[in-house]
């Protein structure tokens, strides 16, 4: 058995988190990744907005940031900046990070700044009771769209390439072994790392939608993902409606603390 | 505390400029001021977004951060701004930002933040007119309130004013270590006039400066409350990373720093907060007199509206009229006390200022009587002529 308690603040236990949420196989696969990649626990911080995910630094025992509704990645990077020795890792939900707290996301990933975002993608607001989010799909219901959304949703993903982000994957709580190697892959890459990670919401997602319980949406999640290398071969219509997972990006780019720290080296010895 | 020793130090230099130019004379503006004052003061970390009047305090610091291995980010807006100093100052770094009105609305959430969380921080808002995009490039005094009150909920905050050149590099060095010293968010409001008016200005030498740091923890980690109830109101901080392994939080939370629905805790937090800086206000509250002592007229003013005032005041003085002046450097806290004492001898004040009323609303609450408002909403600076006249025609 894998020792979380030593990771865990378990006197803060039990979790707010409802019965079937993905938001504990996320957390889970995410010390099992800290401890493989050998990091300190005094070097570690852990930041987060608002939202259900959000409260995931509460109960680690990290150095723990729980800040303001999509601010999160602003909070770190300013953090990450002062103290570029932490390992600095954000938790953040779909609505956290692509709606309130969207340009905070692309410009982190444009200056490559050296951070790991965790995107929990629930498609869904579930802290607040089920209003649909920047990834609820066209046709699903949430509170604040009750006839089914007709907004197109956020490739969280895709925006993370197309903004310069070095290292990107995606995957479900169905697909536990590959998270804990993207997270893991994620955690060592230099530059910004986003792993994104299709997770349940019994309560405010499955059930208005009519799509069951936890298992049904994590048996959805089996039946319908493709590994991203197969899916370079599928055609544009095979693909529809499927989730591809893997490894979307990997890339070497220059990364932003380094980059600074170059620019202060030339300045002194400009000025010596 | 003693601030007086760095405000006689700015003095003495100055009135020694009248006879030589010492080295260290510098024709500088506000803003360029209030960038190298927060480098000597330790900022090591700056994140902004460019806004008119303000733009230069960034221009200078990226180009001078880098120089001293300092940090300087140019975010993607005021709310990430905002958010990024506060991480810093987490990592104890000291760290400001710098904006204008609409810049200013859009960091306010964070300032609660700030607050909330006991993270020392300062923010500069050189005010132009408002409201919204209002008059970028002209002189307001008008964010009095909003810097008092911008983030919702009840919260601590202190707000300094200078009014001159060398006033903003010296009460720049005073935010910091006020904002150090009690741990909340410090707002230094300067207005267009100050920040880009060139004025002479003695650089005192940083050994000569008083530099104050916040008090961190030398406990041991096992036994760390990050926000105690401690004698002093103020809890002892720890930065990140350096095996403290504690609970930041906006919400509600208890002396461990995780969330609580505890009245009894909730209380505690929010009455604790707000002590902190109403049984200090004594010590923080700073202003300066002249032609007090007989008067029975007095001017209340603060920033370049001061200027104006000290002016028309000598004027006056000069053709016998017993006036007054009363400047603020510090606008939050408010002298309320202080203010009801000299309401004892004083007939008649005089408030100006570039907004519609907001100081005189606080002297006419602290001296209970109908105070004599000048304002300016125009874009225009208050003359001394304008203060002269109203002076002129105030029966005693």
């Amino acid at each position: 058995m894998f020792p979380y308690e030593n990771y865990l603040r378990l006197e803060k236990f039990p979790h707010i988190w409802c019965t079937g949420c993905g938001c504990g196989i996320i957390l889970k696969s995410l010390l099992r990744s800290i401890e493989r990649s050998k990091l300190a626990k005094d070097d570690i911080a852990l930041v987060s907005g608002i939202g259900c995910s959000s409260r995931t630094p509460g109960y680690v025992d990290f150095n723990t940031l729980h800040t303001t509704h999509g601010r999160a990645i602003a909070f770190a990077t300013g953090l990450k900046l002062a103290k570029p020795r932490l390992k600095v890792i954000v938790v953040s939900g779909d609505g956290d990070a692509t709606a309130i707290g969207g340009n905070h996301f692309i410009h982190a990933a444009r200056r490559n700044l050296d951070i790991t975002l965790i995107v929990y993608n629930n498609h869904i607001y579930g802290m607040t009771g089920g209003q649909a989010s920047p990834t609820t799909p066209i046709g699903k219901k949430g509170s604040t769209a009750p006839y089914g959304s007709i907004e197109p949703s956020f490739d969280i993903s895709g925006l993370a390439i197309a903004a310069g982000a070095s290292f990107v994957a995606r995957a479900t709580c169905y697909h536990v072994v590959q998270l804990d190697r993207y997270l893991e892959k994620g955690l060592m890459k230099k530059g910004f790392s986003l792993i994104e990670v299709l997770s349940p919401c019994p309560t405010y997602y499955s059930r208005p939608n009519r799509l069951g319980t936890s298992v049904d949406m994590l048996r959805w999640y089996k039946d319908n993902s493709i590994m991203a290398e197969k899916a370079k071969k599928m055609s544009h219509e095979e693909k529809k409606n499927k989730i591809i997972i893997g490894v979307l990006e990997d890339r070497e780019r220059p990364e932003f603390c380094e980059e600074y720290r170059k620019l202060c080296d030339k300045i002194k010895d400009h000025r010596r | 505390m003693n601030y007086t020793a760095l405000i006689l130090l700015l003095k003495s230099a100055k009135m020694k400029s009248m006879n030589k130019r010492p080295a260290n004379a510098r024709l500088i503006t506000g803003n360029e001021a209030c960038a190298e004052a927060a480098i000597v003061a330790g900022m090591r970390f700056f994140g902004g977004y460019p806004i008119t009047p303000s733009s230069e305090i960034a221009e200078v610091l990226a180009r001078r951060l880098p120089q001293v291995d300092g940090v300087f980010i140019q975010m993607e807006d005021e709310l990430a701004s905002m958010a990024a100093i506060i991480g810093a100052s987490l990592a104890g770094v000291k760290s400001m930002t710098a904006t204008s009105g609409p810049g200013f609305s859009l960091m306010q959430e964070n300032i609660g933040y700030a607050a909330m969380a006991e993270v020392p921080c300062v923010i500069v808002n050189v005010q132009r007119g408002g409201p919204s995009t209002g008059l970028p490039t002209l002189p307001a005094q008008a964010d009095v309130m909003q810097a008092r009150w911008g983030t919702h909920g009840d919260h601590p905050i202190i707000t300094v004013a200078p009014s001159t050149v060398g006033e903003t590099y010296a009460w720049t060095i005073k935010a910091f270590n006020l904002s150090e010293q009690y741990r909340v968010p410090v707002i230094i409001l300067l207005d267009e006039i100050i920040a880009h008016i060139n004025e002479k200005m003695i650089i005192p030498d940083p050994k000569n400066v008083i530099v104050l740091d916040r008090q961190r923890s030398t406990g041991s980690p096992d036994t760390y409350l990050p926000y105690q109830q401690t004698d002093s109101d103020i809890p002892l901080f720890a930065d990140f990373g350096t095996g403290y392994r504690y609970n930041v939080t906006g919400l509600s939370h208890d002396e461990t720093g995780f969330p609580t629905n505890d009245p009894k805790k909730i209380k505690s937090l929010y009455c604790r907060l707000n002590r902190k800086i109403d049984r200090y206000c004594k010590q923080i509250i700073e202003y300066k007199t002249e032609y007090l002592d007989d008067a029975e007229i007095c001017i209340v003013a603060f920033g370049s509206s001061a200027r104006s005032a000290f002016r028309a005041v000598r004027i006056a003085r000069q053709q016998g009229i017993k006036v007054g002046m009363f400047q603020l450097f510090v606008l939050w806290p408010f002298p309320y006390d202080i203010l009801t004492e000299l309401a004892a001898r004083i007939k008649k004040f005089i408030v100006p200022e570039m907004n519609l009323g907001q100081i005189a609303h606080e002297v006419s609450c602290a001296t209970k009587s109908d105070v004599i408002k000048v304002n300016r909403v125009d874009g225009g600076l208050i003359t001394p002529a304008e203060i002269f006249e109203r002076i002129k025609n105030v029966s005693v």
